[in-house]
C-alpha cells in the first residue's frame, strides 16, 4: 500500500483575535496518495486555504498533525520547512503574485535560485517549464505586458520548474475569465496527467472542480461531502 | 539571474525615492568629510609630533620662559642626544588674519633636531649666516607668494616694533604631516634688540627641544630632566612633543568634542533616512517577500536581499559624497582661509577621510537594513499573502 503523500491527523487550527478564538479547522483529518488531483471545494471563509498553508508549513496547526512529502511539517523549524519547500512544495496563487519587476523567465526562473543548478542548466529548465504552458514566446515579457491567463501560466509554469513533490493551487481560476479559466484548468489536468503531479486546488468554482479527480466540500472547519 | 538583479530592479521601481535617499547620504557624507578634515587640521601637529623628541618649558606657565643656562645643563643629561630651543615670536603680517606661526629659533641646533625639514644646502648656509634671515614653509610661501630674497615686515606683538625679515630659504616637509606654515627666525637676533627693549627678559627661551637616543626613553629622560630643575626658580615640565602638541588641541577641547558629537549625529540622520527608505520598501513588498518565502527562501536570503539593496543605495549615496566632496573641500579650504586667515594650516583633504565616511556609511546601511529585516521576519507568511496588496 502506498502511503499517503500528504496526511492530516486529527488537526484543528484556531485564530485568536485578542481574547477571542476563532476556529478555522476541527478535528480535520485527510490523507491524499500521491499523484491524485483532489478539489476543496467551500464558501468564503470555510477554511479551505488554510488547508493549503498548512500543507506548505506557511502556517501551524494548533492540533493536530500534518505529514506532507515524507516530512512532519507542523514540527519543522522556519529555514528547515524553507529548504523543504524549495524541493517538495509548488505554489499556484489567485493574483498570479508574479514579481513585476522581474520578467517572465526570471520569474519562473526564482525557485531555482535556490538549487545547485547551473546557469545553463536553470536556463534549460526556465524554457521547458515555459514551453510546458505554452509561453516560449513570452519570456521576455514582464508580467504587465502579460493578460491575466498568461500571468498565471507563468505562476503555473514557476510552481512547476523545480519538479516538486505536490503542487498547491489556491483559487487559480479565481481571478480570470472563462476562457483562461477553462485553459489553466487543461493546464493543470495534464500537468497531473503527464507528469502525475499531485494536485491540492482550493476552488469555488465547480467548473474547476470538474477537472479534479476527487473533490472534498468543506465548511465550516469540518468536510461536509466528498 | 541572480538575487543581485533583484536588489537593482527593486531599486528602479522608485528611482525619484532613491535618488533622493542617496542625495541625502551624500549630503551627510559631504558634512562628514569636512568634519573630519576640521578635526584632523586640529590634530595635524600631533600627528606631525616626532617620537624621540621631548618638549620643556616651565612647570607653571608656557608663558613664562626658562633661562638660556638650562641648555648646557640638559645637554649633559644621560639620553639626551641634542638640545635646541625657540620662542613663540607672534608677529602679525598685515593684519590680524595675517596669523602663522612664527619661531625664534638658534638655527644650526634647530634645524639639526629637525630634519624632517629640508631645503637646499645653500638656502641653509644664507639662513645661518645672515642674523636677519628667515628660513619659511613651501605652504607659507605659496599663500603670500614669497620667494628666497623677499623681506617680510611684522609687527610685534610679544616684541614690540616693526620687524623685517629677509627670506633666505623655502622648506619643504620630509613627510606629509609636516607643517609648511612656519616661519624660523633667528633667535640670537630677537633677543639682541629684546636686550634694548626689555633686558629683564633678554636670554631667556620659550621652551627646549630635546632630542634623545631612543623614545622608549623619553619616560626616564622627562623625569630627570625636572628633577635637575626641581627646587629652582624655573622649575621644569618635560613631555614628549607629542604630548605637548595634544595639550593645544586641548584648549580647543569642546569646540572638537561638538564636532565630533555632530559627525556622529550626522551618522545618525544617515541611519535613519535610509532605515526610512528601507521599511517603506519593505513594507510596500510585503507580499512579494512572502511570496519568495513560499517558493523556500530562507530568512537569510530575505535578510540578503533587503541588506544588499541598502548596501546599493548607500553605494550610490557613498559615490555621490565622494563625488561632491573633493571639489568641495576645496572650496572649504579657501572659505576658511578667507575667514580665518592662517588659523588651519593643515586643512588637507585625505583619501583616507574619504574611505572611512564610505566605511562608515556602508556600516550603517547594515544597521539600517536591521530594522526592516527583524519586522519582515516577524511577519507570519500566511498573513503577509493574504492581507497585503
Amino acid at each position: 500500500m502506498t502511503s499517503p503523500v500528504v496526511e492530516f491527523q486529527r488537526v484543528s487550527k484556531s485564530y485568536f483575535r485578542g481574547e477571542q478564538e476563532i476556529p478555522v479547522l476541527k478535528d480535520f483529518s485527510l490523507s491524499v496518495p500521491p499523484g491524485r488531483f483532489l478539489a476543496i471545494m467551500g464558501p468564503s471563509g470555510s477554511g479551505k486555504t488554510t488547508i493549503l498553508n498548512l500543507v506548505a508549513g506557511l502556517d501551524r496547526p494548533t492540533q493536530g498533525t500534518i505529514r506532507a512529502a515524507g516530512l512532519a511539517v507542523s514540527q519543522q523549524g522556519e529555514s528547515d520547512l524553507a529548504r523543504w519547500r524549495a524541493r517538495h512544495i509548488g505554489f499556484v496563487f489567485q493574483f498570479y503574485n508574479l514579481i513585476p519587476v522581474l520578467t517572465a523567465s526570471e520569474n519562473v526562473e526564482l525557485p531555482l535560485l535556490l538549487s545547485t543548478l547551473t546557469r545553463q542548466e536553470r536556463v534549460k529548465h526556465v524554457h521547458a517549464a515555459l514551453g510546458l504552458v505554452g509561453l516560449k514566446d513570452r519570456i521576455h515579457h514582464y508580467p504587465r505586458q502579460l493578460s491575466g491567463g498568461q500571468e498565471q501560466r507563468v505562476g503555473i509554469a514557476r510552481a512547476i520548474v523545480s519538479d516538486p513533490t505536490i503542487l498547491l493551487a489556491d483559487e487559480p481560476t479565481g481571478n480570470l475569465d472563462r476562457t483562461a479559466a477553462e485553459s489553466v484548468m487543461a493546464l493543470l489536468s495534464r500537468l497531473h496527467r503527464e507528469l502525475n503531479k499531485t494536485i491540492l486546488m482550493v476552488t469555488h468554482d465547480p467548473r474547476a472542480a470538474e477537472y479534479a479527480q476527487e473533490t472534498i466540500h468543506f465548511d465550516k472547519g469540518t468536510v461536509t461531502s466528498s | 539571474m541572480t538575487l543581485g538583479t533583484l536588489m537593482v530592479r527593486n531599486l528602479r521601481r522608485h528611482p525619484l525615492r532613491v535618488i533622493l535617499t542617496a542625495l541625502g547620504i551624500a549630503t551627510v557624507i559631504l558634512a562628514f568629510n569636512l568634519i573630519v578634515t576640521t578635526v584632523r587640521a586640529w590634530y595635524a601637529g600631533v600627528e606631525a609630533s616626532v617620537p624621540n623628541r621631548l618638549i620643556t618649558r616651565h612647570a607653571a606657565s608656557l608663558s613664562i620662559h626658562l633661562p638660556l643656562a638650562y641648555r648646557d645643563r640638559i645637554a649633559t643629561l644621560d639620553g639626551v642626544t641634542g638640545v635646541t630651543y625657540a620662542n613663540w615670536f607672534g608677529g602679525v603680517y598685515r593684519d590680524a588674519k595675517g596669523f602663522f606661526p612664527q619661531f625664534a629659533v638658534e638655527p644650526a641646533s634647530f634645524l639639526g633636531l629637525h630634519t624632517e625639514l629640508a631645503m637646499p644646502a645653500d638656502e641653509r648656509q644664507a639662513f645661518l649666516s645672515d642674523r636677519r634671515g628667515c628660513l619659511i614653509g613651501r605652504r607659507l610661501a605659496a599663500l603670500y607668494g614669497w620667494k628666497v630674497g623677499d623681506v617680510i615686515a611684522l609687527k610685534g606683538t610679544l616684541y614690540p616694533g616693526d620687524w623685517e625679515f629677509v627670506v633666505r630659504g623655502i622648506y619643504r616637509g620630509t613627510d606629509a604631516a609636516t607643517d609648511e606654515t612656519w616661519m624660523l627666525l633667528r633667535w640670537d637676533y630677537m633677543n639682541e634688540r629684546r636686550q634694548q627693549s626689555d633686558p629683564d627678559r633678554a636670554g631667556t627661551v620659550g621652551w627646549y627641544v630635546i632630542r634623545i637616543a631612543d623614545p622608549s626613553l623619553a619616560g626616564r629622560v622627562s623625569r630627570s630632566v625636572d628633577a635637575e630643575f626641581a627646587n629652582s626658580t624655573s622649575e621644569t615640565r618635560t613631555e614628549t612633543e607629542q604630548a605637548f602638541q595634544a595639550g593645544f588641541v586641548a584648549m580647543s577641547g569642546a569646540i572638537i568634542s561638538a564636532l565630533k558629537l555632530l559627525a556622529i549625529v550626522l551618522n545618525g540622520v544617515t541611519l535613519l533616512v535610509l532605515a526610512n527608505t528601507l521599511v517603506m520598501a519593505v513594507r510596500e513588498r510585503t507580499k512579494e517577500l512572502a511570496v519568495l518565502r513560499t517558493l523556500g527562501f530562507r530568512p537569510r536570503h530575505l535578510a540578503g536581499l533587503v541588506t544588499g539593496e541598502a548596501l546599493l543605495i548607500a553605494g550610490i549615496g557613498s559615490a555621490l559624497g565622494i563625488a561632491i566632496t573633493i571639489p568641495a573641500s576645496h572650496f572649504y579650504g579657501v572659505l576658511v582661509a578667507a575667514r580665518l586667515g592662517n588659523f588651519f594650516q593643515h586643512l588637507t583633504f585625505y583619501p583616507s577621510t574619504l574611505l572611512l565616511s564610505a566605511s562608515v556609511t556602508l556600516c550603517i546601511a547594515v544597521c539600517a537594513a536591521v530594522f526592516p529585516i527583524l519586522a519582515l521576519l516577524r511577519d507570519k507568511i500566511a498573513e503577509d499573502l493574504h492581507n497585503a496588496g
